[in-house]
């Protein structure tokens, strides 16, 4: 920070030139006045105190969790929606590093970069949920092998430190320090090979989490290979999540991107595309043979029947059309329109299994509390806050040119 | 960056060997269903029970959990356990009037869902039969609710460090060779307790003797796999509270499969993923060498 000083002093500092962007103090801070700013400040004021009442008064004051309820939104949403959403990660990073995919080495970085927030705000989102969360050091010593969470805290832990390991490459990038910055990079294949690991691992165990639940999971949802279908969904997820991504922050930070290799967006996103069709026509065909095999057609005539539809036709069959649509008439429109789609689809899905389809037989409902609801919410909005920050300041959208010669 | 063969099989190696080590030691450590002969069991006969709540008072004394509500008022309505009474007596009709009577507690599984979900072994099937809480270990993560299908545990949400509340079978009274505080109150004969194999011959025994007063069936002896607490009844048992459509199936052996996954992925993925790289990296090579191709033509 001593550098702030000389700084305002005129001279190039690295405070100035990296933390405010080349601005003076005032002249950053001023520059944060944005309506956006406005909207995500007004959320953060009300779910960071909704936080730190969690921890004051406990999990009973602060949601409507229940006996019939043990999870809701904070597991629901935060652990099962924001876990899935962050498998771009994996999926860029195995298509680049492994299958030699080099037309989407452009979205590596920011796809790694959203997974590796994404966990980190699952993780917060966990240890609010958690009623014991100092006690979340014993999944390391006492080993619930037989169980499913074990499985889901091993590997969360470890792919957030691979996911950290791959970030540093970047951030090494933008602290100029060369030595460790190759070390690393040379590293990235074998990091690649761990994160499609824990990942297959984890994203099924997800799933898995819900098979000690028969009698309490809707048989539309309830199947012996429910962690197989969380597995296809998470890349279905990790594939529309890099196409909406790199849609928005090739707008976004379209300034940033000036003078900077070009990189063809359009390009990318029909061979994601490609992609998207595949895995959501093999993902609808799973889903459906989930409801052949057990046998609850009787049920698609109810209410939850009809929440069954949206999510597999409307949010999954409707997509992989309109992803291969798309795909083969080069319509771009189209496939993020699909990508959309796939990942309401797919959040709704995880929400199905965690909280409505949950217990369905038991009379009173679960409606989240409203500091529930505002954890959460202020757990996205930090999550794009640390983004949005990170790629103003780091190379994420493109490598430093700087270091382009040291492979 | 290139990773010699040498490399690669040595990477192969290592992973196989944890991913080998993890196989057995998830196949030790899964809950089984052993010596269930020898197992402590109580059966209730729901048709001697009076309602008198001996066996609510008796446990709340025990478990130092405040008293019981006094008064019949309470049996008008269907209670569940809570993190406060750690078992329930509910009414229901008898066949030609009158009342019958169930109580209700953790069932104490034979392969209990809730031990087998519990990722830090807070909850755990003691080889004597009992399954025990121990606060220290407990997260917190209430994933041993979601698992019980009986619904068993309860949780202190209103607390800053909550526990997971739910009956201990009185295993320390067990221990010193007492039964359990509910068997020891109840003044009908409502409840037997003693060895599981003999109680279950004895419950068999009761419904052969009088088969059209019965129903045909111990619950509790195949449920969720099999529990050391067993019912007999000549009402349905889910007007008793006892939840029906419970898969006979050990419930650890629901996750078995999925959980048999990760050994494979950690043996198997790396060198699949790493001939899927050497693979490219061949492409690769070829696309470059051959001359006036265009790379791109080689990747689809
Ligand atoms: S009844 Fe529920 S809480 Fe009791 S041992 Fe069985 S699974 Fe565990
Ligand atoms: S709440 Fe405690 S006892 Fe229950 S599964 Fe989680 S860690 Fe185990």
């Amino acid at each position: 920070m001593a550098s702030a000083h000389a700084g305002a002093l005129g001279q190039p500092s690295f405070f100035r030139e990296k933390i405010l962007l080349g601005m003076s103090l005032p002249e950053y801070l001023r520059s944060l006045i944005t309506p956006f700013n406005l909207v995500a400040a007004a959320i953060l004021a009300v779910g960071v105190p909704s936080l730190i009442y969690r921890f004051a008064a406990g999990l009973g004051a602060s949601t409507n969790l229940s006996q019939a309820y043990p999870w809701g939104l904070w597991i629901g949403f935060d652990m099962m929606t924001g876990v899935v959403l962050a498998a771009g990660g994996f999926t860029i990073g195995a298509s680049v590093q492994l299958l030699g995919l080099k037309q989407f080495h452009a979205i590596e970085r920011p796809a790694i970069l959203t997974a590796f927030i994404g966990y980190i705000m699952a993780v917060v989102g966990l240890l609010a949920d958690l009623g014991r969360p100092w006690n979340i050091v014993m999944a390391l010593v006492n080993a619930g092998a037989a169980s499913a969470l074990f499985e889901i805290a091993w590997c969360v832990m470890c792919y957030t430190t691979v996911l950290l390991l791959e970030f540093t490459v970047p951030f090494f990038e933008w602290l100029g320090w060369r030595r460790l910055h190759a070390v690393l990079k040379k590293a990235l294949l074998g990091l690649t090979v761990l994160s499609v690991m824990f990942s297959t691992m984890h994203q099924s165990a997800l799933g898995s989490l819900f098979l000690l639940a028969p009698t309490k999971l809707h048989p539309l949802w309830y199947t012996p290979f429910i962690f197989i279908f969380f597995f296809i969904s998470a890349i279905l997820a990790g594939i529309s999540m890099v196409i909406v991504e790199s849609a928005l922050s090739h707008k976004v930070f379209a300034r940033r991107m000036e003078g900077q290799p070009h990189v063809d967006v359009a390009a990318i996103t029909v061979g994601l595309g490609k992609a998207g069709a595949i895995v959501a026509f093999a993902y609808f065909f799973l889903k459906l043979q989930g409801v052949i095999d057990g046998h609850a057609w009787g049920y698609l005539l109810t209410g939850y029947g009809a929440l069954f539809l949206v999510e597999t036709v409307g949010l999954v069959l409707v997509p992989s059309l309109l992803f291969a649509w798309g795909a083969r008439h080069g319509k771009v429109g189209h496939i993020r329109v699909a990508a959309t789609l796939t990942l309401v689809g797919i959040v709704l899905n995880r929400l199905n299994v965690s909280i409505f389809a949950f217990n369905w037989q038991h009379p009173v409902r679960y409606v989240p509390s409203w500091m529930e609801l505002a954890v959460s919410l202020t757990l996205v909005t930090v999550g794009v806050l640390a983004f949005r920050w990170i790629c103003n300041r780091m190379p994420i959208l493109f490598e430093d040119p700087a270091f382009s010669h040291d492979e | 960056m290139r990773l010699g063969r040498r490399g690669f099989l040595r990477m192969a190696g290592v992973t196989a060997g944890t991913g080998l080590l993890a196989a057995t030691r998830a196949q030790a450590k899964v809950p089984q269903a052993t010596e269930e002969d020898t197992l402590p069991g109580v059966l209730v006969d729901t048709t001697r029970c009076v309602g008198c709540r001996a066996c609510e008072a008796a446990c709340a004394e025990t478990n130092q959990l405040p008293a019981p509500p006094e008064g019949d008022e309470v049996m008008k309505t269907r209670r569940d356990m809570s993190q406060t009474a750690f078992t329930v007596v509910n009414r229901a009709d008898a066949p030609g009037g009158g009342d019958r009577f169930g109580k209700k507690q953790c069932l104490h599984c034979l392969a209990p869902a809730c031990a087998s979900a519990c990722p830090v072994r807070a909850l755990d099937k003691q080889p004597t039969g009992p399954v025990t809480y121990d606060a220290s270990k407990c997260m917190g993560c209430r994933y041993c609710m979601v698992a019980c299908p009986f619904d068993v545990p309860k949780y202190e949400y209103e607390a800053l460090a909550p526990r997971v509340r739910k009956c201990t079978f009185c295993a320390e009274r067990q221990a010193e060779g007492l039964p359990p505080a509910c068997v020891d109150a109840c003044p009908s004969g409502a409840l037997t307790f003693g060895k599981r194999h003999v109680l279950l011959e004895e419950a068999k025994r009761r419904i052969y003797s009088e088969p059209e007063r019965f129903v045909h069936r111990v619950y509790g002896e195949r449920e969720a796999g099999g529990t050391s607490f067993m019912y007999i009844s000549d009402v349905p048992f889910e007007a008793l509270a006892l939840p029906a459509g419970v898969p006979e199936k050990p419930y650890p052996s629901l996750v078995a499969g999925a959980l048999g996954a990760p050994p494979l992925v950690m043996t198997l993925w790396p060198p699949l993923l790493m001939g899927l790289y050497a693979f490219s990296k061949r492409r690769d090579e070829v696309a470059a060498g051959e001359q006036g191709h265009d790379q791109e033509d080689h990747h689809g």
